[in-house]
């Protein structure tokens, strides 16, 4: 039901009315509010959570004294997940509203066509979800142009890096499974994630027996899961974040007996138990943040606060917003400015304790220039796996000690050869 | 097995598209009115539908029939809110009144996509299934949940049969679909046939959106797709004739499962397109056509 759209809808108009009036006049005073745009779309699983975890992080900044004692405002647009409409709210922002940084959308093909637009009228920013590698290549190869724009989150490589690390230790150790089918979105996002996982997964041990890619449009997923178990493998590991309710609710009614894994991004909501009416049984999934799951010093406290203010358990936008917004106001403190060059200088520099863990980025000469960082020592992201209507964490498995279990009507290996 | 899989689900998915399309070609056929707003009205079924269920708790069959009454409710205030005011308006010259209410209801079912996405979000939902489990039709693996669909569409598509040709009710419907101003000049309110005409129309455009909710999900963006494909089913049966829509909507079932197990499930909607432009080349008026 209604809540987010509404209350920006007041928002917009209220910003557009006061800087109609207002910001037209010219420079920034000392006492005048900093403000953050959100570019997202607010009826989307994984978009609405953005321009949320963003209100959770300006209202704990605001509570701390704020920027240098400077207020921080989020301006917040709905993109409907339209290139064009980003595009336009992303002008607006920068000419109109005056924002020192904006966070961004959750899909590749937009944050793609912002990342232009970043680049020309020098705006810091921050796609808290957006994957695909072609974002930090292009800060990469043009860095002087392009070194605006952060991810802040894995590029799809990263995301099937810990895939396979996870999938190594819970699914071929844990309950020797050998074999994989790749089953992913045809999408911006997933095309680098399918040469990852093709890359990594036999070295953790799944031999790959066939890749399918379909049209997010799609609706009806029998053929796709009929093909998938003419080959036997282990395990689907899929890519899914545009899709999900359809093809998890269609596995579960259908009872394909082969267990899902990998990223199914919509299934890290907890509205998805119910929007699936309870199919996501026994699914597993990447995300950034599990319940109860300390990854840092903070992710109990941000986990709390979210809940408290919006009684729910958000997908990973929200903590990678919420992080990014955090990044944004810690590089402008250090900086003692918001001028975009200094910002970007000092946003080079991060190294905190984000929700999502150890928090910093890619530096000009790595391959993922600004683009966050992966590995033991750095954000992992974490693996739930739905049981009995509630995520449970999986991997890592220091941190989560939970064993996987899966519905009935899935064959694990042990049991397909005890037949 | 691949045969006899895509025997199954091709004939699931096309009773089901059957029963999405001819309420809407019923509506043509009898009223003369090109409903837009269908995607829409299967829509407002489906998610007061999952609403209910997931709000109050309603079982899977209480909250399909809550879903139909949307459905229903929803028809007639298309038809007391759009439509009827647009017949019986004297400012729209009685030859361009088609072009009206095609404009009116579409900009309807924008408004009902609207309203749904405002108050649902755009992601998609599903109703519990009305038979939970699968069972094995000669070795293939089939939701029980599909088969129900598919005799459900079957029985409601007889008894519709039953009604149109056994009944005082249907052939005044018959006739109303023939010679509307001689069945007025014997003294039938041709008002109070429109108004049975939206209710059945309403009844069966609910069950469907349902039916669809329970078997693939459905998001308040699939408005449109949900419209375009009940008119894609209508046009290439011929405008008005229920049999034809039957027998289109098996043409394109069919065609689009064979597409997705054969070549590949994203081309899944082209072959249906590319029979509806031979159709349209070779034989205008559609398979059964009268016009």
């Amino acid at each position: 039901m209604p809540s987010i759209s509404a209350r920006y809808a007041t928002l917009c108009a209220t910003t557009a009315l006061s800087a109609g009036l207002l910001c037209g006049a010219g420079a920034a005073r000392a006492d005048d509010p900093v403000k953050i745009g959100v570019v997202s779309e607010f009826s989307a699983v994984v978009g609405e959570p953005i321009a949320r975890g963003a209100e959770l992080a300006a209202d704990y900044i605001n509570a701390h004294g704020g920027i240098k004692g400077r207020k921080l405002e989020i301006v917040a647009y709905d993109d409907h997940s339209s290139a064009a409409d980003a595009v336009r709210a992303f002008q607006r922002l920068a000419q109109q509203d005056h924002v020192s940084a904006v966070i961004t959308t959750f899909i590749s093909e937009v944050a793609l066509a912002v990342e232009p637009w970043a680049a020309r009228l020098h705006v810091p920013t921050l796609t808290p979800a957006a994957a695909s590698d072609l974002i930090s290549k292009q800060v990469h190869d043009k860095y002087d142009q392009y070194k605006y724009m952060f991810e802040g989150w894995f590029p799809s490589p990263n995301l099937a890096l810990a895939v396979c690390d996870s999938s190594h230790d819970t699914l071929v150790e844990a309950l020797h499974m050998k074999t994989a089918a790749i089953v992913s979105e045809d999408a911006d996002w997933t095309k680098p994630l399918d040469v990852g996982y093709a890359k990594c997964l036999p070295g953790a041990g799944l031999n790959i027996v066939d890749t399918i890619s379909f049209n997010p449009d799609t609706t009806d997923f029998t053929p796709i899961f009929n093909q998938v178990e003419a080959k036997h493998p282990d395990v689907m590991i899929m890519g899914i974040a545009h899709v999900g309710v359809q093809p998890t609710v269609q596995w579960h009614s259908q009872q394909v007996p082969i267990p899902m894994a990998g990223i199914s991004a919509q299934a890290s909501n907890d509205s998805f138990w119910k929007s699936t009416n309870g199919a996501t049984e026994g699914v597993i999934t990447q995300t950034g943040s599990g319940p109860g799951v300390a990854l840092s010093p903070t992710t109990l406290a941000v986990q709390k606060a979210y809940m408290d203010k919006f009684h729910n358990f958000p997908a990973f936008t929200a903590f990678t917003s919420y992080d990014g917004v955090m990044a944004f106001a810690e590089a402008m403190k250090r900086a003692g400015s918001t001028d975009p060059d200094k910002v970007v200088a000092e946003m080079e520099k991060t190294d905190m304790q984000g929700s999502v863990g150890h928090y910093g980025f890619y530096g000009r000469q790595d391959q993922y220039t600004h683009s966050l960082r992966y590995g033991k020592d750095w954000a992992t992201g974490i693996f739930v796996q739905w049981q009995d209507g509630k995520q449970v964490c999986i991997w890592p498995t220091d941190k989560c000690p939970n064993k996987v279990k899966f519905p009935s009507f899935v064959k694990l290996p042990q049991q397909q050869a005890a037949k | 097995m691949r045969g006899l899989q895509i025997l199954i689900d091709g004939f699931a998915i096309s009773s089901l598209y059957g029963i999405g399309a001819i309420g809407f070609t019923l509506m043509f056929g009898v009223c003369g009115v090109l409903n837009l707003a269908h995607g829409g009205i299967m829509l407002i079924a489906a998610l007061i539908g999952w609403w209910a269920s997931v709000t109050y708790g309603a079982g899977p069959y209480l909250s399909a029939v809550i879903g139909i009454v949307a459905g229903l409710a929803a028809s007639y205030v298309t038809y007391f809110l759009v439509v009827r005011p647009l017949q019986r308006s004297r400012a729209i010259p009685k030859d361009e009144e088609e072009i009206f209410i095609l404009t009116g209801t579409l900009l309807w079912g924008i408004m009902i996509q609207v309203g749904m996405d405002y108050l649902f979000s755009d992601n998609p939902v599903t109703l519990q299934p009305l038979l939970p489990g699968v069972m094995s039709i000669v070795g293939v693996r089939t939701p029980r949940n599909e088969v129900l669909i598919a005799v459900l569409c079957w029985l409601v598509i007889g008894a519709l049969y039953l009604l149109v040709n056994r009944t005082r009710i249907g052939k005044q419907l018959l006739a109303a679909s023939i010679n509307p101003r001689g069945l007025t000049l014997l003294g039938f309110e041709l008002s109070r046939i429109y108004i049975i005409v939206w209710t059945i129309y309403g009844l069966l455009a609910g069950l469907a959106g349902v039916l669809l909710a329970s078997f693939f999900g459905v998001s308040s963006a699939n408005a449109g797709a949900l419209t375009a494909s009940a008119f894609t089913i209508v046009i290439l049966g011929g405008l008005g004739s229920v049999p034809g829509s039957l027998v289109a909507a098996y043409v394109v079932g069919y065609a689009e499962t064979l597409t997705a197990y054969l070549i590949a499930p994203t081309l899944r909607p082209i072959p249906a397109l590319l029979i509806l432009i031979a159709v349209l080349y070779v034989r205008p008026q559609g398979l059964l056509g009268r016009r």
